[in-house]
């Protein structure tokens, strides 16, 4: 067996169980005496509750009881918290209406909790809620941004005027507004970024459970954070103490974000179970998944820049409409302000930015962060913004990124929108992807393509972003309500194996791989002799969970200094055993050494001396060998690159071919290159379904017409071309690794340069700018509409 | 109720379902057999696909009743007793064609079926085609294809044995 510590392209551990069917997902785990859930969801956008009978559902087969919210409100249960909080630009706090966990008195958006039915079979349970009557006043919706912000429009909370949840802003605008005025020129450009609906392919689930001798409580639920989940629903839903709390978040299929937040069915499970003192199982079809689980994006902006005569950017201004849905899921209010407008710098050095972000209520299902979250707007925002400016200004594309970046020397970095970049190389990852995608050789690819009848276009984005969330004072001077530190603890064994306990949690991302080699690498134990445990707060000290592409830079780090610890007690308990100084004790490749001496113990042996303390310093030190570090990053860490996309348009149809794509990423040190590329080409294709093929399309009264798979369109295998990834890294100052993070790059920077290349193909239709998705409808009706000009010329 | 007599990765069951009751309720429900997942309620994700008597169907699809004297295998049958992973399986692993590996077991299915149907060969283009009924949302399908194109041959080989 060859290397296997940091740099190693290491199969998977957890794959053997994946690929025989042995995963162990949320709803393969079945309680003894277990009910099922099923929520009676609203089918209005907005209405005012008068009456729910449940007569008849509750006297249904098979039926235990029937929950409505005035049930959980009775008993002192508010409702969700929401976990950042925003101030306005006149300082006051962001409004932030109730959320209860089953709606009381109205409901909000399709799909708002309406009831709940517990019975013995998930048949009979859905079959009872079909009973339920519910005596609904319809009250009058708004579904989309601009309706929803303009005057007269229906209110989505009494009180919240104008459904204003917060009106934000960084950046002096009178300075900003003075470079504007003396400006060369200005480039305008109004765009929106799409609703997307996350998708993992696994539905979200939940059990409740609860130990009628000890009194505890157990949830198992698709969570990418569970101790999270514990904090958030232990403390500020259901009131119960977390000693008496364990959440258990096993294998998930696939997050993206959506899994991050707590959700209103973790609690009713939870709750019911200590009601009816059984377990109870609720598991969303996919269908409730489109109008429950938090959707993503959805922003409405407009962007100027202001540049001199040479094309450098000079000023930037923005104003932007984010939707928030109609409740404050647990991060929504920090995606469109912290995690997006900090952002607006990207790769260039735009000496002044001024970004104003109204978030906004309306009646669809609540928006919160989604891969990539506010970075790939901010992403999409200035690098079709800066295609624009070439666009208008006649300036190579190409060209003017380059006279804007900021170049390679001038780090750390600090922008004017608060963030400090601590390390990039922004023409290096251009240059080589440049390369890589034969960029020079376009215009020979798109003659011989029209010589095919088909409009061939190229794209480049070039971006970054800033992930590895959080240093915690940081983030809590910025509202949010926790901090976003990690926690690793690393067990020696007596024998010298190891267990990895870490806060983070895959649900796809190969931790128990890649934090194994780091292992590897530190303490030289073999690869087959470590275990990652993960998802369970009775196992893990704690942990805020995996998002933000923050595992590796947050979590890794978290434990190195943990093995650092296991070191250091290591050579305390070498110099004992071989009566030298620990000052004179070395460690490498698992064996501590007295310097300048053939004297060696191995970690076997030190692990065997702290468990079995026959022969040991006990007056100084605890037996044992096992470590648990704390580790709160110092700042954000900054991955960034260059995407090229290559399309071609059939103009017959309008459909989109991908037909090339090229990531070349600098994501600091990469611990497995093979994940590393499988997290960049699953980023990349997501970008690629928002670009071309996804949309959460409301019709104007707030019904969900995109609400399944026939209506949502997936990118399926043959929508995504073979790509090219590779990594051009410069590494992260700030943390022992090195490692920036990787998990959200392919979303971030793809969909500007998808539709960067489809703009390219329709040059010589008059397109300078259009819409996400570039769906083949969409573009065939721009090729038609302009085919009389064309032919007029 | 009504019974459902089948096969199940070589084991023959004897099942009580209602008449509602869906092939993939079956598996997973009555016979513990959680390898196969549910992952929509349309019959579009493909998460579900186990063989019917040799070919892969989506279980979501069919009655359980509509079952009755078939031979079914799911991802669980497909290893040998003594562990050695299926070549599909085996490529799957070796090429990352895999991440949180919930649409996984139906995407093996399917892709086996694919290339035992194709023994003259499978082009990118038709191994992408191919897989129209499975979606997946974690790898961006790449090292999925690959996975398949390099299965084939060894498939293929092995069959000719």
């Amino acid at each position: 067996m060859g290397f296997q510590g940091i740099g190693a392209s290491v199969r998977r551990k957890e794959d053997v169980r994946f690929l025989s069917g042995k995963g162990n997902y949320t709803d393969d785990i079945n309680r003894p005496g277990q009910l099922y859930a099923y929520i009676k969801r609203s089918d209005r956008p907005h209405a005012k509750i008068n009456g729910i009978n449940v007569a008849a559902a509750s006297a249904a087969p098979g039926v235990v009881r029937v929950f409505v919210g005035g049930d959980m409100a009775a008993e002192g249960i508010g409702g969700l918290p929401c976990g950042w909080q925003i101030h306005s630009k006149d300082g006051s706090p962001m409004a932030e209406p109730p959320h209860p966990v089953i709606a009381v008195g109205k409901v909000r958006h399709v799909g708002d909790p309406v009831a709940v039915v517990i019975a013995e079979s998930k048949q009979e349970a859905k079959d009872a809620a079909e009973l339920i009557e519910v005596d609904y006043t319809d009250l009058p919706a708004v579904a989309n941004l601009t309706d929803a912000v303009a005057a007269g429009a229906p209110e989505v909370h009494d009180g919240v005027a104008g459904n204003i949840c917060y009106d934000w802003v960084i950046g002096d605008k009178a300075v900003v507004d003075g470079v504007f005025a003396s400006a060369a020129k200005i480039v305008k450009l109004d765009l929106t970024n799409n609703r997307l609906v996350p998708n993992a392919m696994e539905p979200r689930a939940a059990i409740g459970d609860f130990d009628t001798s000890s009194g505890d409580f157990t949830l198992y639920t698709t969570s990418q954070n569970p101790h999270v989940i514990r904090l958030l629903m232990g403390a500020f839903v259901l009131h119960i103490p977390e000693n008496k709390l364990r959440v258990v978040a096993p294998d998930v299929g696939g997050g993206f974000g959506s899994k991050i937040y707590h959700y209103a069915e973790e609690a009713i499970v939870t709750w019911a179970a200590g009601k009816v003192r059984r377990p109870v199982k609720w598991t969303a079809e996919r269908s409730e998944s489109f109008m429950s689980d938090a959707h993503g994006r959805d922003h409405v902006s407009t962007a100027e820049m202001a540049l001199d005569n040479e094309g450098h950017f000079l000023g930037l201004r923005i104003t932007t409409l984010a939707n928030m849905g109609a409740y404050l899921s647990t991060f929504a209010p920090c995606v469109p302000t912290y995690l997006y407008a900090t952002l607006l710098a990207g790769v260039y050095k735009t000496p002044v930015i001024y970004c104003n972000v109204k978030a906004v209520f309306t009646n669809t299902v609540p928006v919160d962060a989604y891969r990539g979250a506010g970075r790939p707007e901010a992403t999409y925002l200035l690098e079709r913004l800066v295609d624009v400016i070439a666009h208008d200004t006649g300036i190579d594309k190409v060209e003017l990124r380059r006279k804007n970046f900021i170049p390679a020397d001038a780090f750390p970095y600090q922008t004017p929108v608060a963030l400090q970049y601590d390390s990039g190389d922004y023409q290096t990852t251009l240059k080589v992807a440049l390369k890589t995608a034969d960029w020079d050789g376009f215009e020979a690819r798109r003659t011989a393509a029209k010589a095919n009848g088909k409009l061939r276009g190229i794209g480049i984005s070039t971006y970054l972003e800033a992930c590895g969330i959080a240093p915690s004072a940081v983030v809590g001077s910025l509202g949010a309500r926790a901090g976003l530190y990690e926690v690793a603890e690393i067990r020696v064994h007596p024998t010298g194996s190891v267990t990895v306990f870490t806060g983070t949690h895959s649900h796809g991302q190969g931790h128990e791989t890649t934090l194994a080699q780091l292992v590897v690498s530190q303490l030289g134990v073999p690869f087959d002799q470590v275990e990652v445990v993960h998802g369970d707060t009775a196992k893990i000290p704690f942990g805020m969970g995996t998002y933000g592409s923050r595992s590796l830079a947050v979590g890794g780090s978290a434990m190195v200094k943990a093995m650092d610890k296991v070191i250091a007690k290591g050579k305390k308990i070498a110099a004992h055993l071989m009566e030298a100084s620990v000052e004179d004790i070395e460690f490498k490749d698992n064996t501590f050494t007295v310097a300048g001496t053939d004297k060696s113990k191995t970690l076997t042996d030190i692990s065997l001396a702290a468990y079995v303390p026959h022969n040991y310093p006990i007056e100084e030190l605890e037996p044992g060998l096992d470590e648990t570090a704390f580790y709160d990053p110092k700042n954000f860490t900054f991955p960034g690159g260059c995407h090229i996309a290559e399309v071609e348009i059939d103009p017959e149809t309008g459909v989109v071919e991908m037909v090339n794509f090229t990531a070349v990423d600098d994501v600091g040190r990469v611990v497995n290159p093979m994940i590393v590329e499988g997290q960049v080409q699953g980023g990349v294709a997501q970008g690629i379904g928002q670009a071309l093929l996804e949309s959460a399309i409301y019709d104007p009264s707030g019904q969900l017409l995109s609400g399944s798979y026939m209506d949502y369109t997936m990118p399926r295998a043959d929508n995504i071309p073979p790509m090219s990834v590779a990594t051009e890294n410069t590494m992260c100052t700030h943390n022992p690794l090195g490692s920036k993070g990787c998990g959200e790059v392919g979303a971030i920077g793809s969909p500007p340069a998808v539709i960067n290349a489809v703009v390219d193909a329709l040059k010589d239709y008059g397109v300078r700018h259009l819409d996400m998705p570039a769906t083949g409808s969409k573009l065939w009706s721009i090729i038609q509409a302009a085919r009389p000009r064309m032919a007029a010329e | 109720m009504p019974q459902v007599t089948l096969t199940v990765n070589g084991k023959q069951h004897t099942v009580e379902v209602e008449g509602r009751t869906l092939l993939v309720e079956l598996l997973r429900e009555k016979l513990g057999l959680t390898g196969t997942h549910i992952g929509c309620d349309t019959s579009q994700c493909g998460a579900c696909v186990v063989h019917v008597d040799g070919i892969s169907v989506k279980s979501c699809t069919q009655l359980a009743l509509q079952a009755d004297g078939a031979n079914v295998t799911t991802i669980e049958g497909l290893a040998a007793a003594d562990g050695t992973l299926h070549p599909m399986q085996e490529m799957f692993r070796e090429h990352h064609a895999l991440q949180c590996g919930f649409c996984t077991p139906g995407m093996v299915m399917s892709a086996i079926d694919l290339v035992q149907s194709h023994p003259e060969g499978l082009s990118e283009k038709e191994i992408r085609e191919g897989l129209e009924g499975n979606l997946c949302r974690c790898t961006g399908y790449h090292n999925i294809v690959k996975a398949i194109a390099a299965a084939h041959p060894l498939m293929h080989a092995k069959a000719a044995e």
